[in-house]
């Protein structure tokens, strides 16, 4: 079969072997858990819970009213003991519930085995999926509800899964289809139902054969479902990418997937999406890979969320000593912390202890024009003038050169040979012009 | 944990650097300089050695005058001495050599900012203007070597001293092609050898050091317009003279070519015009300097207009 794939990108080291062959194993959860108001994109949501209450396992302790959020449950039983500002992965202090862990887990009485799914309707299982605060488990963390319920006037006629998984050292997609296809399956179904689509697509790069084989497999007994091998290259994982690989469409500049008639999601947000109809259950976890030459113990952990990344590492014997580097997401595009104080969220993919020898730590030297960016580019920008102009802060030349549509998938920072922080500078200035566009 | 490092994504860097780029590039020419000992001798080599260690030291002067930090050890300066010997007769006395490096690195390069910030190529500039000071030197090819008679009898007169362009604009028999091919002609140092420059673009290909865009629109172009203004064929057309090394080593420069594939084309494309115009209709018989370095310093012009597709553009999408 022809590979499906898209233009520019490149072929990163994918250090994937150091986790693939590891199953996936449960880690205890933290003693103090914390559980931030804001781990989906959209509207932050306001404690449900008061200090001092006890809460049980799949209590919602956040909510908000706002069409884009997403509400947030605890993921142990134990008692409140602060709601405050703390640290979030992404830097900054967020409005947290922090839980002291029992280590009872006492859940809610709602989670249950449900047989009477088939009488439920599109807009009862949406909302299902909504109480359930499913979000896009890739990392993008948006509402899964939202996606699940298009605008009337956007006709989706197929939906893609998202198995490419092309960041570096990431595995966690990869063990789920290996482990436990059929949930993914089943999740899917759902979401076909509720989209009312009769064509689903998984794509897969085809750097992960055995999952490409067991998936395909399994399509056998389903009606509709294709598995689309893709040629392994960044940032094949980019929703407009794998929609314009897959199925020839382009997502126009500014607009969604919906657009176009596609909606995409995660693998691991179609085994949350079936736990939210069939279980009632709330997202508690989700698989982290944990990995970089800094841990010992690397693997893919099914993480409860709000676990301390400290707790996290510890657990995989993090190296204080050669760690230079702590990641939450993959090399491309994750977040670097500076504080391991942190808890582990819905959009934590990975979780990267990385040595000086992993790292790019190359002073900047001057830009040859060797035009290599711009190559690479999968948007077709030329990142080359946009770094340039961003150095002066000429923001209305960076808009001219449509920064605004850069995805910041890092290609024109790696390939550049000269170390220019051509990423990082691009997104300062959409950083700029968007709070500039606020006021 | 104290002393994590914080930056934004990316975290990783592929291992390409300037070095190492350069460091191909000198690899990829030594095909070419050994086929100039060849043809040439001795003299071609103490041109090409002293032509890269001039344009070292001018560089390292440079830095040390304007007390900046020391950049030759990014290999540019070998590059840019090596190409300009290149594209000089074996016979070219050593204090021409020396100027035209001083023109390259200090004028053309340094003066600008360094590395990347040239806008014209370092090696033609200095060549056009070696070619002013000194036509006759620039300009007087002696023929190749003769091994145990490799050229005798009737090969003798096309091997001769005139170079096959001044054949064009003077008269007189002309080489073969396969003559031109491999190099038993008169003519620069690395510039005669199709062949050996042929098989060090491979190897810049392969590296991903350079792409195909502008090398083959740039033959092409020369190949078919010097067709149209001249008696000769395409073959002739795009083996003589210094096409070859322009088009893989010289047109391909980083700084002063464009970014994107559309302007690159173009780019090779007027070079390729204005060198068959200057074989076919100039005063001088060779074109391939002043094509290249007039299509330098349309570059940033380029660079403005010729932008690549944006993805999602107004597309149609109708299922």
């Amino acid at each position: 079969m022809k590979l499906l794939t898209f233009k520019g990108g490149l072929h990163p080291n994918d250090h994937k072997a150091e986790t693939e062959n590891i199953p996936i194993s449960d880690l205890t959860p933290s003693k103090i858990m914390i559980f931030p108001m804001s781990q989906h994109i959209g509207a932050p949501c306001t404690p449900t819970v008061s200090v001092g209450e006890r809460v049980l396992m799949g209590q919602v302790i956040g909510n908000s009213d706002a069409f884009v959020s997403s509400p947030i449950h605890s993921t142990v039983s134990g008692t409140v003991v602060a709601i405050e500002k703390r640290l979030h992965p992404n830097g900054t202090n967020v409005l947290s519930v922090v839980i002291e862990n029992d280590f009872a887990d006492e859940k809610v009485d709602t989670i249950k085995k449900y047989d009477d799914i088939h009488k439920l309707t599109k807009a009862q299982k949406i909302e299902l999926v909504k109480n359930a605060g499913v979000v896009g488990l890739g990392g993008a963390t948006f509402p899964t509800h939202i996606k699940l319920n298009p605008p009337a006037d956007k006709k989706i006629d197929c939906c893609i899964i998202n198995g490419a998984e092309c960041e570096p050292y990431l595995t966690s997609d990869y063990r789920v289809m290996l482990e436990s296809p059929m949930l993914v399956f089943d999740g899917l179904k759902e979401i076909m139902d509720i989209l009312g689509v009769k064509k689903a697509y998984i794509g897969i790069e085809n750097n992960k054969p055995k999952a490409i084989e067991i998936m395909s497999q399994i399509t056998n007994n389903y009606d509709g479902i294709e598995v689309c091998p893709l040629k392994t290259k960044y940032p094949q994982g980019s929703e407009k990418h794998l929609i314009k690989a897959i199925t020839g469409r382009e997502v126009p500049s500014g607009k969604l997937p919906a657009d176009v008639g596609v909606v995409v999601d995660n693998i691991d947000t179609c085994t949350a999406v079936y736990n939210a109809i069939h279980f009632r259950q709330p997202v508690f976890s989700r698989i982290v890979t944990v990995s970089g030459l800094g841990v010992k113990k690397r693997g893919n952990y099914r993480v409860r969320l709000g676990t301390c990344f400290d707790d996290i590492l510890k657990a995989a014997e993090l190296n204080e000593e050669i760690t230079k580097k702590v990641l939450m997401g993959g090399p491309m595009m994750g977040i670097a912390q500076h504080s391991l104080n942190v808890p582990s969220i819905k959009g934590t993919s990975a979780l990267l202890a990385l040595t000086a020898e992993e790292i790019n730590l190359n002073p900047e030297a001057p830009c040859t024009r060797c035009g290599k960016c711009v190559t690479n580019c999968p948007m077709g920008l030329m990142p080359v003038q946009i770094n340039a102009y961003a150095k002066y802060d000429d923001m209305e030349t960076c808009i001219k050169y449509n920064v605004m549509d850069c995805i910041e998938c890092g290609v024109c920072s790696y390939t550049c040979p000269c170390g220019n922080h051509i990423t990082q500078r691009i997104k300062l200035a959409k950083r700029k012009i968007a709070a500039s566009r606020k006021k | 944990m104290d002393n994590l490092i914080v930056s934004y994504a990316p975290h990783i860097h592929g291992n390409q650097n300037i070095r190492n780029i350069m460091r191909d590039v000198i690899i990829a020419l030594i095909p070419a300089f050994l086929g100039g000992i060849y043809f040439f001798g001795l003299n071609a080599l103490v041109t090409v050695l002293s032509s890269a260690a001039f344009c070292v030291l001018f560089e390292y002067i440079w830095d040390k005058a304007t007390k900046k930090e020391n950049t030759t050890t990014d290999l540019s300066a070998i590059v840019t001495g090596v190409l300009l010997a290149f594209c000089l007769p074996a016979e070219t006395p050593i204090y021409m050599v020396a100027a035209g490096d001083a023109f390259a690195i200090i004028v053309v390069k340094c003066f600008y900012g360094g590395i990347g910030q040239n806008f014209v190529n370092p090696a033609l500039a200095a060549r056009a203007f070696l070619l002013a000071c000194w036509p006759v030197a620039l300009t007087t090819f002696k023929a190749p070597l003769d091994y145990a008679g490799l050229f005798a009898g009737e090969h003798v007169a096309a091997v001769s001293g005139a170079t096959p362009l001044n054949v064009i604009k003077h008269g007189g028999e002309i080489a073969s092609n396969w003559d031109l091919f491999f190099g038993y002609t008169g003519g620069c140092i690395g510039e005669v050898s199709a062949f050996l420059i042929i098989i060090g673009a491979i190897y810049l290909l392969i590296r991903g050091i350079i792409n195909l865009i502008i090398p083959v629109t740039y033959l092409v172009c020369v190949g078919i317009f010097g067709m149209l203004f001249t008696d000769y064929g395409f073959m002739f057309h795009i083996l003589s003279g210094g096409v070859m090394l322009a088009a893989f080593f010289m047109a391909t420069d980083y700084a002063t070519s464009p970014v994107s594939k559309r302007g690159q084309f173009i780019y090779a494309f007027g070079a390729g015009l204005i060198t068959a115009v200057i074989r076919g209709f100039g005063g001088y018989p060779e074109g391939v300097t002043y094509s290249i370095l007039i299509m330098n310093i349309i570059t940033p012009l380029l660079d403005k207009h010729a932008k690549p597709r944006l993805f999602g553009k107004a597309v149609k999408n109708n299922g």
